[in-house]
């Protein structure tokens, strides 16, 4: 109970400075509106092109808003020294991790509502009619993205080369959940069934289960340093 | 309560804290003095678990420190220059996360208690990034007392502070004393660590150079005993 209530607090926490500085959610909103304008302009009115665009585009366009926002998940730990208060709290560390990865999940999932309901506008393409499978292809993946995020974020919040270091170690290791989100995404948009990708979602929620445990296991070490 | 010995620091080919011993029962202040690069802050991230020591050893309450840090560290209370406090929370925002984090009792009532007793009830609501350092100093000290820790571990705590929040500074540390709680505070402030520290210890190049009861010394001696201690040990920026 203790633990759960542990990690309820630190997203707590973190949605509701979010909330305030809406530092995040500006940023990212307006870099989802520059990606559309920019893929736009790449592809032109070519249907066909877009339609097989399309599922690269919008992962694409979540994995660098997740770079974006996952990068600066620690940001508020670095000020007035909060890191430090968060290794002298006795407990389990991991606490901290989910909660960390549950808000940086909420936030992923709020730009990709927007993102996707942007996309289905600007480019006319029908986003209602597999609705319920892509937000469970988006579900998963966005864990897989978060939870690496997260770790790699605690990770490199510390370095000074931060802005390089963390897209460089985090996209080689999402090249599971790229592959299979892209893939899935793309087979639903042509209309398949949810069956037809099963294989891709199996992957993706053995890949999630891999990262998360892999994070709850190693974040005391990180946050020790 | 706190006994270290034969302590040892070193970054790379530098060293920090050469071999420093020092004891404190419980109950009492110690004001560890010396100039910029003294190893006053190493020796209180020492002694606050945040970093281990190349060699020698820190005993807190009987429990090895160096190999045993969780669990000496529900006894600490660390207020170092950050104060460990979020800018867009508000004060009473900051206690209950921290209280909530530590598994402890983040009742309102309680957070209410700890804030009175800092005197920032009146801007309980209000967001930290409004409050000054002396208030966010006073903040991290409400948060100690919330987590009732019993070993308070002060790193420069009247740098910044007008005449007031130095006295009050002071009277928080007597009165934290009085209820059986030990501090050690690492500042430069040569007369505030005098009205509150039972001992006095004097840092200079990592080395120990003295530590006498503070009923031993008189201001004047202790200016004295200070310049002629630490003359030309203050380190290269």
């Amino acid at each position: 109970m203790t633990y759960a209530r542990r990690a309820w607090i630190v997203l707590q926490k973190d949605l509701l400075i979010e909330r305030r500085s809406k530092e995040q959610t500006n940023a990212l909103l307006f870099f989802c509106l520059l990606l559309l304008f920019l893929f736009q302009f790449a592809l032109g009115p070519d249907r066909e092109r877009l339609t097989a665009a399309l599922p690269g585009l919008l992962w694409l366009g979540f994995i660098l808003a997740g770079l974006l926002g996952l990068g600066r998940s620690f940001l508020a730990e670095r000020e007035n020294d909060c890191w430090e208060g968060l290794r002298l709290t006795p407990g389990d560390k991991s606490a901290i991790y989910l909660g960390k990865l549950a808000g940086n999940c909420v936030l992923m999932a709020a730009v990709e509502v927007v993102l996707v309901v942007l996309f289905g506008v600007f480019y006319d393409v029908d986003l209602w009619t597999p609705a319920a499978p892509l937000a469970l292809v988006l579900a998963l993946g966005t864990l897989g993205l978060a939870s690496v995020g997260t770790l790699f974020a605690a990770m490199t919040s510390q370095a000074r080369a931060r802005e390089l270091l963390f897209p460089v170690l985090l996209l080689p290791v999402q090249v599971p959940v790229l592959l299979a989100t892209v893939s899935a995404t793309q087979a639903l948009l042509l209309g398949q069934p949810l069956a037809d990708v099963a294989h891709w979602l199996k992957l993706l929620a053995g890949a999630d289960c891999v990262y998360v445990t892999i994070g709850v296991l190693t974040f005391e070490f990180v946050l020790e340093g | 309560m706190i006994a270290a010995q034969d302590l040892r620091k070193a970054f790379g080919p530098t060293l920090v804290l050469d071999g420093v011993s020092l004891a404190l029962p419980r109950g009492r202040c110690l004001a560890v003095l010396g100039p910029n690069g003294a190893g006053k802050t190493t020796l209180l991230r020492l002694l606050a678990t945040l970093q281990r020591p190349t060699s020698g050893t820190v005993t807190i309450d009987g429990v090895d420190a160096v190999r045993e840090p969780d669990r000496v560290r529900p006894l600490l209370g660390v207020v170092a220059h950050g104060s460990y406090v979020y800018e867009d929370l508000t004060a009473r925002e900051n206690l209950r996360f921290w209280e909530t984090l530590r598994g402890g009792d983040p009742s309102a009532a309680r957070v209410a208690a700890a804030l009175a007793q800092v005197e920032l009830d009146a801007v309980a609501d209000e967001r930290v990034r409004t409050f000054s350092a002396g208030m966010k100093r006073r903040l991290g000290l409400a948060r100690v007392l919330l987590a009732e820790a019993r070993l308070l571990l002060l790193d420069e705590p009247f740098t910044g502070l007008d005449r007031r929040g130095q006295k009050w500074v002071n009277e928080f540390l007597l009165a934290f004393k009085a209820g059986g709680g030990t501090a050690v505070v690492a500042t430069h402030s040569l007369g505030g660590s005098l009205a509150v520290a039972d001992r006095i210890a004097i840092l200079a190049q990592g080395r120990l150079v003295l530590d006498r009861p503070a009923t031993d010394l008189s201001p004047e001696a202790l200016h004295r005993l200070y310049e002629s201690l630490t003359e030309g040990a203050e380190a290269a920026p």
